[in-house]
């Protein structure tokens, strides 16, 4: 499927230039959360990406005949419903995840990155790019968690998706996992690393220093 | 001195512009300035100029913490041969306290220094000199059985996340050195805190080998007061590490388990001495630290309810390190109050905040790294605020004159 530029940057823009977390500075809260370990994050990321895609869609079709007035209400109507499904999705089908996410997963509804998406994007276009940009912008906020959640459970629990990668040697030699990556403080730094990073590589978002 | 002179302006020209190590010109400038007061003046503006420039203020702090580290040095030594319940001579103990220290000063500065020296060659930059008391202050305030290792990752962490990303020395928000310890104290809390920590037991490069005594128990003062049974402080007794009663002049001379630097009382005052009479330290912050730390015992003390509650003033001022933070961290120069009426306003909080998360929190033996670290952040607001008022107050005057 060749897809136009239009398109490609609709979907990939959020991936790197555009990306919800680190440029947008949105949804940080949940990506604080839910990232003490991989498995979380990534449940959490694949959860986000199917919310916001969906919900993208039906608020476009919607979109000529929802009242400007009430909008906001009708947006939050729609992805309560989408979060719900998903929330019993897991509960049925990933119980101890589903119990890590805990509340994360019905806060999904005020997600940042979903009602911004919702209100910037689905009223304004078509489901087809509607639909691409949810995704995108899904993929875009997973990546971020999935890199910090990577790294703090390798460094904070010596494990990755609870299998054990650090060798046993290492522990003898007195190696000791690090406490404060599973805090939330950790995360933030974390994600501050990964900005300074992203920013030093893409130098026009750098702001204006005086 | 005029050797080492001739031999600086010798290699000099290797490191101007031009010369095969002038990519190296950061840490030549480094070490000159370090050895001599540079003779260059500012070529704009209006400035008086003093020989006592940064470099020679971090020397006199570092010889202020001379007094305290030698005496933790010998403390060392003296817990250590009590614990393998030998006895031995005054040098062997602080030559065993030495060794045992060393490696971690070491480890500190050059992982430290290291990263200073890069940055700034990375930079083009003048090598800053803050980290001068930084390293020798992380050492003095972490446990002696701190793995080296533990020290460097932690060192790098604070002087990346706590010093460079904001710009350097003089720009730092929180203190460095602190900011080593609280990295430390919630990354590796088995190392950080406990009865296992601050009594080395282990033989030092094989000096110092012995099984340890029964009955050894390696509680810190603060911490024994902690998790205390006895209802109220007239049934408590503070024990050494082999169960003997511990004196008030063995904590005023620092012969208890704990940090290297913080143990002796005696001799953070003779630094705090050397701070006052130099006009590096603030005799107001620290001052202002005992007088809120003395306010918040006495309030506790009115309406005790447990032992740590009814502990009277002085052991809390000579237990712990509530009499090094206040000498040697409040006063940080960077990351304290700068009006004078903020350093009152910032010591007393600190001194309140210390007392108060000792008291009533049973997780933290010890508030002071805490407590400083919270004002930190309070300290830029505080400046503020004072700097405020002052030009309210001034303009009301103006007006009323009309």
């Amino acid at each position: 499927m060749a897809l136009s530029s239009k398109t490609k940057a609709v979907l990939l823009g959020p991936l790197n230039k555009n990306n919800p977390v680190i440029v947008q500075v949105l949804g940080i809260c949940s990506a604080l959360a839910v990232t003490s370990k991989l498995e979380p994050s990534i449940v959490m990321a694949i959860a986000v990406t199917i919310v916001v895609a969906f919900a993208n869609v039906i608020i476009s079709l919607l979109r000529k005949s929802i009242p400007n007035r009430i909008r906001i209400i009708v947006q939050l109507v729609v992805a309560a419903a989408l979060v719900t499904i998903v929330s019993e999705v897991l509960a049925a089908f990933a119980y101890d995840v589903n119990k890590q996410l805990s509340v994360f997963v019905g806060l999904i509804v005020t997600n940042c990155i979903l009602m911004g998406r919702l209100e910037a994007f689905a009223l304004g276009n078509g489901p087809w790019p509607s639909f691409l940009d949810g995704i995108g912008n899904g993929l875009g906020y997973g990546a971020i968690l999935i890199v910090v959640g990577f790294f703090r459970e390798l460094l904070g629990s010596g494990t990755l998706l609870g299998y054990p990668v650090i060798p046993q040697g290492l522990y003898d030699a007195g190696y000791e996992n690090n406490g404060l990556m599973m805090l939330a403080p950790m995360a933030i730094l974390l994600v501050a690393c990964i900005i300074w990073v992203h920013r030093s590589k893409n130098k026009e978002l750098q702001e204006e220093t005086n | 001195m005029k050797a080492l002179r001739k031999y600086l302006d010798k290699i000099k020209p290797n490191f101007e512009e031009g010369g095969k190590l002038h990519w190296l010109y950061s840490t030549y400038d480094a070490f000159e300035t370090f050895l001599f007061v540079p003779n260059t003046t500012s070529k704009s503006g209006v400035h008086i100029h003093d020989a006592r420039d940064s470099k020679r203020t971090m020397i006199i702090v570092i010889l202020a913490l001379i007094p305290a580290l030698l005496v933790g040095m010998y403390n060392v030594g003296l817990q250590h041969y009590m614990a393998i319940g030998q006895e031995v001579t005054f040098l062997t103990r602080f030559f065993y306290g030495f060794l045992a220290v060393l490696p971690q000063i070491v480890v500190s500065y050059v992982v430290g220094l290291g990263i200073e020296f890069a940055m700034a060659q990375m930079k083009k930059e003048e090598v800053a000199e803050g980290f001068l008391v930084t390293g020798i202050l992380i050492p003095m305030i972490v446990p002696v059985d701190t793995p080296l290792w533990m020290i460097a990752v932690a060192t790098a962490f604070a002087v990346i996340f706590a010093k460079e990303v904001f710009g350097g020395t003089g720009y730092n928000i929180f203190n460095v050195a602190l900011i080593t310890r609280a990295f430390l104290f919630f990354s590796y809390p088995s190392k950080m805190s406990g009865d296992q920590v601050w009594v080395r037991t282990a033989d030092t490069f094989g000096m110092g080998k012995g099984a340890v005594i029964d009955g050894y128990s390696g509680a810190t003062p603060l911490g024994q007061i902690a998790t205390t049974e006895a209802g109220n402080f007239s049934d408590f007794a503070f024990n050494g590490i082999t169960g003997q009663p511990l004196s008030l002049s063995d904590m005023f001379f620092g012969f208890i388990p704990g940090s290297i630097g913080e143990v002796s009382t005696l001799a953070i005052l003779l630094g705090a001495v050397i701070l006052i009479a130099s006009g590096v330290g603030s005799w107001k912050t620290m001052l202002s630290v005992f007088i809120g730390g003395l306010v918040a015992v006495l309030l506790v003390n009115s309406f005790a309810q447990n032992a740590i509650m009814e502990m009277p003033v002085y052991y809390h001022f000579l237990l712990g390190g509530f009499a090094f933070g206040a000498i040697f961290m409040a006063t940080d120069p960077v990351t304290s109050a700068r009006t004078e009426r903020g350093k009152w306003i910032y010591g007393f909080l600190i001194g309140l905040l210390a007392i108060t998360i000792r008291v009533f929190n049973p997780g933290y033996p010890e508030g002071m790294m805490l407590a400083i670290l919270f004002m930190n952040a309070f300290a830029p607001l505080i400046d503020f605020y004072v700097i405020d008022a002052n030009i309210k107050r001034r303009m009301k005057r103006a007006t009323v004159t009309k």
